[in-house]
């Protein structure tokens, strides 16, 4: 009984909060390793270093009025950004944040579902999320917002493929779906699979950085051509829906990531003796570092590179990471099949 | 009867967008995200200066200068104060014609910040805008500690300048010269060879020469299509005559070749700004001026190279008042705007902000 229900609920209670937390710190923590990188301080009156800037951020954004266009479609414009935020979140539920851990004397398992789908799932829930964008570009009736929504699905056909296209070849290598699976393959393996797939790694990190719309293809809001594109005419709290999805998709992104291909809770080097000394860290500790590790990589471009046009992403979806999906399917199979 | 509404949409960019620059209004029919035609919509800054300055003593008109192009104010001064000192044959002492060569290179530097910081920032690249603005920073100092303002400066007077340099200043200015040098190469290390800088900026608003004459263009984005035309080289005014620049120029005219220009003129400011500090002549810094300006009958233009591009002043006088008889001036972002409808057809309406903002103008500047 407490296993099928009260264990499962707490976690859903733990993962739901620890993500919305580290969601609004991620902003904060954006905007300081932003200034940092163009010599700034950030935000620092909020709290030492600006370390309550986010309750700030939350308070602002609850108390602000909400404004629905007269000439919006109410109800869609409503729905889009809760269809943008309810599959980042649920997302989480397949990621596995370690292995299996004691407390008070159950074995609790790190992970709130251990699906044997668990890859399509991730690809199917994070896939809806786009539709928030296109939605509530189409809803505010708008024209900035409108070209927006065009951009976003422009986009979403060019990455998608690759990507899904992408995780066919990881499957190949993994011969699993489950993400707690592949963890273990690892382990078995002794290897990370970023050495094994070097070329997907690369690939879906960036189709990562085109689904959570982040530069340098922050195509659909543009806030120089597009004036903060789709979410252009939402305030207050559905604003911050939209904001919080971003950023909940690149805590998800970084976490597939680090699952696929960086041994998700295993420590480096989980086969070399001499590296024992690490699994005293526990394994959420190690997996919490890596994702850390892909955040930053997020934020570091998004203060380095400018922004593609959406027929330069399409271009560079449909005529290289495509292709180079397909032979990188073809070789995998081949290596699995004979060697 | 068509399956699909294929009309095209009209867009109205501005005048309240981030990346109009201010009040420009663009006025964009678009198919799809392709443009197929624009209105640029003017007047939204039109503060009528030049009508004013016909009300002006020729003193007073030197603030209003300011106010034209706001963010290279000095330039402006110099090119009005010239125009009287020609119409007036006015002799301008050495000292005073260096200081103000070092001004107007600083005034282009300061310019052209300003320009590469938001042209970065409308293609997305945020921190070369802040990187700029650091460095702009600087060279306003230098303007505080040589004037007291910032922005609007009122630096240059008919017949020499103001004031002196302050004790110090020129070796403030050398120590600005090398540590901005140093900081160039963090520019071009974001964009110059950054692929997503070259996709975005590589012929996009592709102007050629004779085009670009025929559209009456100056400054960069003449320069960038290939026409070695500048005013410093072609007709020296202040010092130019005196110091040894280049005039960097392009080959296709696109909007990385205008970037290329922009960034090599920051070198041949600082070679420019050198020469002078250590040139420096002594002596006075005002010029015979009589007690009251009033110009002979007649009437002259002249033209300096602004950051924006070649700003000439006209000015008439009947050679009984203390006011201009008319007023004009040859404004360069407003010359060069003519050639926006022509530089974003056919591009998408990602470079339409792109090409706004390598075309360089300042509102202030267009609407006067």
């Amino acid at each position: 009984m407490t296993d099928l229900f009260v264990v499962p609920l707490l976690q859903i209670v733990v993962v739901l909060n620890a993500v919305l937390v580290a969601v609004t710190y991620m902003v904060l923590l954006e905007r300081k390793i932003i200034a940092w990188v163009q010599s700034r301080l950030g935000p620092m009156r909020v709290g030492p270093h600006g370390i309550l800037q986010p309750i700030a951020d939350a308070l602002k954004l609850l108390l602000k009025e909400d404004i629905t266009p007269i000439r919006a479609d109410r109800w869609i414009f409503t729905l889009a950004p809760i269809i943008s935020l309810v599959p980042a979140l649920i997302a989480f539920a397949v990621i596995p944040f370690g292995g299996e851990a004691t407390l008070f004397g159950h074995r609790v398992p790190l992970y709130i579902a251990n699906v044997n789908v668990g890859l399509l799932y991730i690809v199917s829930i994070t896939s809806i999320g786009v539709y928030g964008i296109i939605l509530a570009g189409y809803s505010s009736n708008s024209k900035y917002p409108l070209l927006a929504s065009l951009r976003a699905s422009a986009q979403l056909i060019s990455y998608e493929v690759a990507v899904t296209l992408m995780l066919v070849s990881v499957i190949v290598t993994t011969r699993t779906l489950s993400l707690v699976g592949i963890v273990e393959g690892q382990m078995r393996q002794h290897i990370w699979y970023v050495f094994i797939q070097p070329v997907a790694a690369v690939v879906l990190f960036i189709g990562g950085l085109a689904e959570t719309n982040r530069t340098p293809f922050d195509l659909a809001e543009a806030e120089q051509e597009l004036t903060g594109g789709f979410h252009t005419e939402y305030s207050g709290m559905r604003f911050a829906m939209f904001f919080l999805a971003e950023y909940a998709n690149m805590i998800v992104v970084s976490a597939v990531m680090t699952t696929l291909f960086f041994g998700g809770w295993l420590s480096p080097f989980p086969n070399v003796a001499a590296a024992h000394f690490l699994w005293y860290i526990p394994g959420w500790i190690w997996f919490l570092l890596k994702t850390f590790v892909l955040l930053y990589v997020f934020i570091w471009i998004r203060a380095t590179l400018p922004r593609y046009r959406y027929d330069q992403l399409m271009r560079l979806g449909w005529k290289v990471l495509i292709p180079v999906a397909l032979v990188n399917l073809v070789v995998s199979a081949i290596v699995r099949v004979f060697l | 009867m068509a399956l699909f509404d294929t009309d095209e949409l009209v867009l109205n960019m501005g005048p309240q967008h981030p990346s109009t620059h201010g009040v420009l209004r663009v006025v964009l029919r678009l198919d799809g995200e392709r443009v197929v035609g624009s209105d640029v919509v003017i007047g939204y800054l039109h503060r009528g200066i030049e009508k004013l300055c016909e009300h002006r003593d020729y003193l007073q008109i030197v603030l209003l200068t300011d106010r034209m192009d706001y963010v290279s104010a000095a330039t402006s001064n110099l090119g009005y104060c010239e125009t009287v000192e020609k119409l007036m044959q006015i002799e301008v002492p050495p000292r005073a014609r260096y200081i103000r060569t070092i001004l107007a290179e600083l005034q282009r530097i300061a310019s052209h910040n300003l320009w590469l910081g938001t042209h970065a920032m409308d293609i997305g690249a945020m921190t070369v805008f802040l990187y700029n603005f650091r460095e702009r920073e600087l060279v306003l100092d230098l303007f505080e500690d040589y004037c007291g303002a910032r922005l609007t400066y009122n630096a240059v007077r008919i017949g020499g300048l103001p004031l002196d340099i302050p004790a110090g200043w020129d070796q403030k200015v050398r120590a600005y010269c090398d540590l901005f040098e140093s900081k160039i190469p963090e520019y071009e290390e974001l964009l110059t060879h950054n692929r997503i800088w070259k996709e975005r900026t590589q012929k996009i608003g592709v102007i050629s020469a004779e085009d670009a004459i025929a559209l009456g263009l100056s400054g960069p984005l003449l320069r960038g299509s290939g026409v070695p035309r500048d005013v410093r080289k072609d007709e020296p005014y202040a010092a130019y005559a005196d110091f040894d620049f280049d005039v960097p120029i392009g080959t296709l005219g696109d909007t990385y070749d205008r970037y290329l220009v922009r960034v090599e003129e920051f070198r041949q400011s600082l070679r420019i700004i050198r020469q002078a500090i250590d040139g420096l002549p002594e002596g006075p810094i005002l010029g015979k001026v009589p007690r009251l300006i009033k110009p002979p009958a007649g009437e002259t233009y002249h033209a300096i190279e602004s950051p924006k591009g070649e700003i000439g002043f006209f000015i008439a006088s009947d050679g009984k008042s203390i006011t201009p008889y008319r007023f004009r001036v040859r404004p360069p972002s407003f010359c060069n705007l003519q050639a926006l409808p022509r530089l974003i057809k056919g591009h998408l309406v990602a470079d339409v902000v792109a090409l706004i903002g390598s075309i360089d103008i300042v509102v202030g500047e267009v609407d006067r």
